[in-house]
């Protein structure tokens, strides 16, 4: 089907890829219909508040909502849910709903996202005990932050840091538990996860590393968390912090090709041509990593998504593919991180820990891949702009304070 | 509600109403103002919500902190009265704001 004979639209998701993908179509002018299925009650809206500006209670929801819900209507996109899309027929090209109604389509968009992981544990639908990962989860977690409570976070990766230091923040004690030897292991070197865990240690809070929940205590609430190796932590409450799985049920169910992901080509385009896969539930080749296949969950990633797909079906110039890039908020620390770490072989850094303003870079061979910019906002639009256009600085120029960062870009080659 | 001119790069004008202690960047992004794209929603982490201010608000409007001069030297096209929206809230005092958008965010 080429682009001009799509009339019809789909969207399932109306998290912020899908809620941007139907933004963007019409604004840059498709005038057929738009259909977004969301599985949450509210219309599209910005997770990554949630563990941090939303969760102490500085941002209400209304701030949180990608557009009003009222826009919607008004552009003549149908917004429905809490509604499941619950079969793709692909060969009529329908989507069933709950309820069995069934939508036909011309185009569909797959932005299901992802679930977060359940703790595989005996004692893990306790009341008291919350997965993180809506605004629902959020608003059930926040009464329970009262000060002098004692939560523990199971999990140390962005979400499980970012909770931790809110809920320090509110005065709660707070322990981590988490499997790995160090935080961030899956996201950071162990120089940058270092500073993490002396910065959280400092801010009061406790880790268990290397620690493995065997079982969650309690009779109808939790009250605590045992160890494997005979340890013993009392909770008022609980989160699970433990990472997410890509929601690939529908996908699966009809045939797409997935692997960790719906996978699709450069273009968001699955292995059926009129159906395209976007944010944290679609894994694409990335550009400025050798095509390299990556699932990323992330902003970047939705916004990303919705971009090229609605260039591809408005027939506007392809998008640009921006370097890939994260945030994270712990306290007073902004830490910001462009391109992707993974099979880095030199960290080098500008700017020292000890001032909790720096930057690491990191290397392959010669090749700046990505950095980790805390309270440095200068070292990572230049590095987010180096790695967009293939450009290096040599790493003993880089770490070179005494020329402004601005002055090493313009200069690189 | 205070009112917002956003003047695009090609000279359209879009006035806005937007509620105290929202921020410029987030009235223009809830109204479709083409031209502001604040793809981080306002965290500060990406520097797509560039404005220009009209000088004759720049008293009012304050100076850029230094996190955002940081991110704004990065930026495109950056001129003595450059400010990410993002961290400009709206007031009362504010009420007539006029803010022209870049060629481009990116």
């Amino acid at each position: 089907m080429t682009t001009g004979e799509i009339k019809r639209i789909i969207i399932i998701g109306a998290g912020q890829a899908g809620g941007e993908t139907a933004q963007r179509l019409r604004q840059g002018g498709f005038a057929g219909d738009i259909t977004l299925i969301g599985e949450e009650p509210a219309a599209p809206y910005q997770r990554p508040p949630l563990s941090k500006a939303y969760l102490k209670g500085e941002l209400p929801m209304e701030r949180l909502l990608l557009r009003p819900p009222s826009v919607y209507a008004e552009e003549h996109v149908t917004f429905v849910s809490p509604v499941k899309a619950v079969w793709i027929d692909r060969a009529s090209r329908k989507v069933r709903v709950e309820g069995g109604r069934e939508l036909p389509y011309d185009a569909l968009v797959l932005a299901t996202g992802a679930r977060p992981r359940k703790l595989p544990l005996v004692g893990a639908d306790l009341e008291g005990v919350h997965l993180f990962r809506t605004a629902a989860d959020a608003d059930a977690v926040r009464p329970s932050l009262v000060a002098g409570k004692k939560l523990i976070v199971i999990g140390a990766g962005y979400i499980g840091l970012e909770v931790a230091a809110v809920a320090r923040q509110l005065g709660l004690e707070v322990t981590i538990v988490e499997t790995a030897v160090r935080p961030l292991a899956r996201v950071t070197s162990p120089e940058v996860a270092g500073f993490f865990l002396d910065e959280h240690t400092r801010q009061g809070v406790r880790f268990v590393l290397g620690g493995q929940p065997a079982l969650i205590k309690g009779k109808d609430r939790v009250t605590g968390v045992a160890l494997a190796d005979g340890g013993d932590l009392p909770a008022d409450i609980v989160i699970a912090g433990i990472g997410v799985t890509p929601e690939t049920t529908l996908a699966q169910h009809c045939g797409l090709s997935v692997d960790n992901g719906v996978v699709t080509d450069a273009a968001c385009r699955t292995s059926d041509p009129n159906i395209f896969a976007i944010g944290d539930c679609a894994a694409r080749p990335m550009a400025h990593y050798d095509n390299r296949v990556c699932r990323l969950e992330s902003v970047h990633n939705a916004v990303e998504g919705a971009k090229i797909v609605a260039a591809i079906i408005t027939g506007a110039k392809p998008h640009a593919v921006e370097a890939p890039w994260f945030w994270s908020d712990q306290y007073d620390l902004k830490l910001q991180i462009a391109g992707l770490f993974q099979g880095y072989d030199h960290v080098v850094f500008r700017g020292v820990m000890a001032d909790r303003s720096f930057a690491a870079f990191y290397y392959k061979g010669d090749r700046l891949i990505a950095v980790d910019a805390v309270n440095r906002p200068g070292e990572y639009l230049g590095a987010k702009m180096l790695i967009q256009t293939g450009r290096t600085i040599a790493q003993d120029v880089i770490a070179d304070e005494s020329k402004p960062m601005k002055e090493l870009v313009a200069a690189a080659r | 509600m205070p009112k917002i001119t956003y003047i695009e790069h090609n000279g359209k004008e879009h006035v806005v109403e937007a509620p105290n202690g929202q921020t410029v960047m987030e009235a223009a992004v809830k109204h479709a103002v083409p031209g502001i794209d604040a793809d981080c929603g306002g965290a500060c982490a990406c520097a797509t919500c560039h404005v220009y201010v009209d000088p004759e608000w720049l008293a009012k409007t304050g100076e850029a902190g230094s996190m955002e001069q940081s991110m704004l030297d990065f930026a495109n096209d950056v001129e003595d009265n450059s400010r990410l929206s993002c961290q400009i809230k709206v007031s009362d005092a504010l009420d007539g704001l006029v803010v022209r958008l870049p060629k481009s965010q990116h």
